[in-house]
This record gives structure tokens, C-alpha cells and sequence, in this order.
């Protein structure tokens, strides 16, 4: 009960024509956890995530090879709509995206395209998911305001809030903290640690120290594979790997 | 050391002249329009000018009521907008959002190669393919009408339109659209409520600019929208734009008089209408770049 699988990648290679992104990795996120993925630029964690939400099928001539679930339904599955997926596995992206619309709209954007057109069950969701990303307090009277007006921490949250609306599942983090300042990055990262009683998270980070304070498990990735995988404090205490433990001691990277 | 300055400051300067040359040629056109085009207001009044209904510039007594010439510029503009916006925005979209990036490397370039086409060219291939062709379909006396001529300037203003707007289809960020995927919205609903919006600014520029395109062009209109100087009541009678107007008489109108001040004053209007065109796309444009986020 307490580790239950929530997401689980297979045997998975990725390629981007004929480059080979990702070879072999095999994974399993567990419910209400925080999983980080580190490694170095260019090791393929960032592209690992996006198979989570089938992101990387917009990219042209990608493969993918392995399975992909989320519970017990094969992602990638022939039958499965990726709109459908992608609702229940959100993202927030590495610089923050609001749409250039309201921040009433930035939020109901997911809800609409979703087919609900009920106005008031949709201004509940608003606010819902405002508060439960920790900026309603900050744009409650300005809600028909631009998104882009907000500084780039509270952008980052409005995005939090916009995955939340659709009542996602599993939030894919990719480096969500990359260009924000460090005030602005506490916030995120109790957001994600509040947020895990209720969502899945997985969060790819280069900072190391982020991993250690949000996350409970971590993979650290190198040269698109997973070199080494397990509870976040044994990753940072007693790597098993010592490529891993170059890594987090800082000798390359 | 100091021929080295000297030169420095010698293509400072001449790079400066070579810069406002084009701001001296602006200003001079203008003047030359206004000291040639007013003294026609002192025969006729300004809105009698505008608002005549009667263009009998060599009759005796002669009448300077461009009003038809001015309907006929609107209606053939506003045939080639129905023309070109669908042509050109339709373009825009397939290249930004649907083709891959080989075939829009090969349409792109083709698209815009459609502008390189010279006007005259435009109009022979209205005269000889279209003309007889609108003649047999719509059973006329004659195919050189106000729709030959919103066509082929419709067809004309299409690369205009479709480059501008691809441009702002491209600079609508791919963080966007990524953004409208990632909570579940498909494709078409990210193009039509985050892409286009998104390009709204852009791509109304793009509209605006094709117009002033098509406003402006003078060799087509004159070749196919037939020469009639009276008010055009369908899409199927001859008309004669203001740019035709000018283009066809100005040969025959002895210089200093009447007649020859009152094409002045056309081309005056003319100037004015393609001015307010550019500047409100400029305008536009530059509100878009600023609700995007790029550099005002």
C-alpha cells in the first residue's frame, strides 16, 4: 500500500532518427512520490519524461521502442487517444508558458477544450486549482488580467495550476525552476511537496540539491541510460554505482 | 592615421545621405502630389470631388466626380480580400502548422516566387485565359469586369498575404502550442484557440498589407477590370479603378490643366488611402510583438 506503482516504463529505447536517445531504461513511479531524474546535460532524462505524456510523438522522426503504462493501461497502446492521456499526465514545462489570454482563461483553457462548458463548475475549478498551486492569494482580484503581466515565479505556479484544472493524475516536472530565482524556487518546491499528497510527481532537475530536498526517489541518468535507481537518500548517502557517486560529489557533470 | 579618420567619416556620411534618401524621396513625392493635385479644388470642391458621381474629364464643361473611380479601387479590393484571405492565410496554415519541414522549405520559396511574377504578366493571363472564360460562364458582353480584376489581384496579393502571415504563425513560440497539448487539447483546437489568436495581430497585417497590395496595383487592373468610368452596381460590369484611371489618361491629359490636376489629386487619395493601410498595419504589428512578448 505503501509503494504503490502508479507509472512504469518497460525496457524503453528512444531515438531520435538514428541517434539513440535513451537505451534501455525501465522504471516504476509510485503514487504520491516525488521521483527526480538527474544526471548531466544531454543524458536523455528530460526526454525520458516526455514519453510520460507522449510529448515526444509531435517531435518528427522519433521512435520508441518498450512499453509505457499508466496503472494498467499500455500508454502507447493502439487504441489509446494521447489527448486522453495527456489530461491525466500534466506537464509543466522548463520555462514558464502561460498562454498570452487571461489568468481566468489560462486556467479554464484545459476545461474547455475538454468539452465542459458548465460556467459555474468551471469557475469553482479555477479557483480550486489557483488555491491548491498557492497563488490564488496573489491574482484573486485580477483574474481577467494578462498571464504574461505575472513575474516568471508566479507564471510558473498559474502552470501548475492550469495541469491541475484538468484533473490530472501523474505532474511531469522539466526543470521547472531553471530560469527562476531562488525565492521563486522554494515556492515551487513546497508547492511540489504539498502537492504529492494528491498527484504523482516526476521532476527533472540539474540541481541536485532540489533533488534532495523534494524528492523521494531518484534515477540518475548518463548517456541515455539509467545508471542507477533507488530511494533518494540512499542515492545521496551510499551510492551503489560510482559513476553515480562522481556525479553527486560534483567531479563531473 | 589621419586619412584613415578621414575615410571613416567620408562613409559615415555617405551611408547617412544613402540612408534618408528614401525619406527625401517620400517627402519629395508628396509635395510634387499636393502642388499638382490641389489646384483642381479650386475648380471643384473637395467633396464634390470625392462624392461626384460624374467622371467626364474631357467633355466640356468637364466633370471630376471620382466617386465611381473610387467604389470601383473598394470593390476590386475588397473582391481580391475574398480572394487572397483564404488563398493566403489557408497557405499560411498548411506550411506552418502541416507540412513538414521539406515541403515547406520547397513551398515556401514557390509561394513567394508567385510575387516575383511581374503585374503585366498578371494581366495577360487575366485577358487571354480568364476573360473569355468569365465570358462564357456568367453569359456577358464582355469578361473584362470588376471580378477579372478582384481575382487576378486576389491571386496576386496571395504570396504577400501568406508570407506575412506564416511569419506570425512562426513567431507564435512553440512553448504555446506545447502548452495546449500537454493538458489534453488536440490539434486542431491548439491552432484554432492558441495559435491563431495568438497570430491574430500578425496575421490582420498580413490581410491589411495584401490590400494595400492590391489597392496600389495599377498594370492588372488596368489590363482587366474593363475601363468603365461609372458606378459599378454588380461584380460583372467593367469598372476603372483610381489607379487605372490615372495610368490610362494621364498620356492624353495636357499638362497644367484640369484634367491633369484632378489625376494628381486621385493619386493624392490613392497615397493617402495606402499610407493609413500601412500605418495601421504597422501599428498592429508592433501590438502583436508586444502581446507575444518579443521586443516591442
Amino acid at each position: 500500500m505503501d509503494n504503490q506503482v502508479k507509472m512504469r516504463a518497460q525496457n524503453v529505447d528512444f531515438f531520435y532518427g538514428k541517434t539513440q536517445a535513451l537505451k534501455n531504461v525501465s522504471l516504476d513511479i509510485y503514487a504520491n512520490k516525488v521521483t527526480a531524474m538527474i544526471g548531466p546535460s544531454g543524458c536523455g532524462k528530460s526526454t525520458f519524461i516526455r514519453l510520460f505524456n507522449r510529448m515526444n510523438e509531435l517531435v518528427p522522426h522519433t521512435a520508441l521502442r518498450g512499453k509505457i503504462f499508466l496503472d494498467d493501461l499500455e500508454i502507447n497502446g493502439p487504441l489509446v487517444d494521447a489527448v486522453d492521456i495527456r489530461r491525466r499526465v500534466g506537464m509543466v514545462f522548463q520555462k514558464p508558458n502561460p498562454f498570452p489570454k487571461s489568468i481566468f482563461d489560462n486556467i479554464s483553457y484545459g476545461l474547455k477544450v475538454n468539452g465542459i462548458k458548465d460556467k459555474a463548475f468551471i469557475e469553482q475549478k479555477v479557483e480550486e486549482s489557483l488555491k491548491k498551486a498557492a497563488i490564488w492569494g496573489e491574482v484573486k482580484d485580477r483574474l481577467g488580467d494578462s498571464a504574461l503581466k505575472l513575474s516568471g515565479g508566479q507564471q510558473q505556479r498559474l502552470c501548475i495550476a492550469r495541469c491541475l484544472a484538468v484533473e490530472t493524475e501523474v505532474i511531469l516536472f522539466d526543470e521547472p525552476c531553471a530560469s527562476l530565482d531562488p525565492i521563486s524556487t522554494t515556492k515551487i518546491e513546497e508547492l511540489i511537496l504539498e502537492l504529492k499528497k494528491d498527484y504523482s510527481i516526476i521532476i527533472v532537475t540539474h540541481n541536485m540539491q532540489q533533488a534532495a530536498r523534494v524528492s523521494d526517489y531518484t534515477g540518475f541518468f548518463l548517456l541515455g541510460e539509467m545508471v542507477e535507481f533507488g530511494k533518494t537518500q540512499d542515492i545521496f548517502t551510499k551510492p551503489q554505482d560510482p559513476k553515480t557517486e562522481a556525479y553527486i560529489t560534483g567531479r563531473f557533470g | 592615421m589621419k586619412i584613415f579618420h578621414l575615410k571613416e567619416k567620408l562613409y559615415k556620411w555617405l551611408f547617412t545621405i544613402l540612408a534618408f534618401a528614401s525619406l527625401f524621396f517620400l517627402i519629395g513625392i508628396v509635395l510634387v502630389l499636393i502642388k499638382e493635385g490641389l489646384p483642381i479644388f479650386h475648380k471643384v470642391s473637395f467633396s464634390k470631388f470625392i462624392f461626384g458621381r460624374f467622371w467626364y474629364p474631357t467633355y466640356s464643361p468637364a466633370e471630376f466626380g471620382i466617386f465611381p473611380l473610387i467604389m470601383a479601387s473598394i470593390w476590386v479590393t475588397l473582391g481580391a480580400v475574398i480572394v487572397c484571405v483564404p488563398l493566403g492565410i489557408g497557405s499560411a496554415l498548411y506550411l506552418n502548422e502541416l507540412a513538414g519541414v521539406r515541403q515547406k522549405a520547397i513551398l515556401k520559396p514557390i509561394v513567394e516566387l508567385l510575387a516575383s511574377i511581374p503585374s503585366v504578366v498578371f494581366g495577360f493571363f487575366g485577358m487571354v485565359i480568364l476573360t473569355p472564360f468569365l465570358q462564357k460562364v456568367f453569359n456577358l458582353p464582355t469578361g473584362l469586369t470588376a471580378l477579372n480584376a478582384s481575382i487576378i489581384l486576389g491571386i496576386m496579393a496571395t504570396p504577400t498575404v501568406c508570407s506575412i502571415a506564416e511569419d506570425a504563425l512562426n513567431y507564435v513560440p512553440n512553448a504555446f502550442r506545447e502548452a495546449s497539448f500537454a493538458v489534453g487539447a488536440t490539434r486542431w483546437q491548439t491552432l484554432t484557440r492558441v495559435v491563431i489568436p495568438a497570430a491574430g495581430s500578425g496575421i490582420s497585417t498580413a490581410i491589411i498589407l495584401g490590400m494595400s497590395r492590391a489597392i496600389g496595383e495599377t498594370m492588372t487592373v488596368l489590363m482587366v477590370a474593363g475601363g468603365a468610368a461609372v458606378m459599378p452596381h454588380t461584380f460583372l460590369e467593367p469598372v476603372r479603378p483610381m489607379t487605372a484611371a490615372i495610368a490610362a489618361e494621364m498620356g492624353e491629359a495636357p499638362v497644367g490643366g484640369d484634367h491633369y490636376h484632378a489625376l494628381f489629386a486621385i493619386a493624392l487619395i490613392l497615397f493617402v488611402i495606402t499610407f493609413v493601410f500601412n500605418i495601421i498595419a504597422e501599428m498592429i504589428s508592433r501590438r502583436f510583438r508586444i502581446k507575444l512578448g518579443l521586443s516591442g
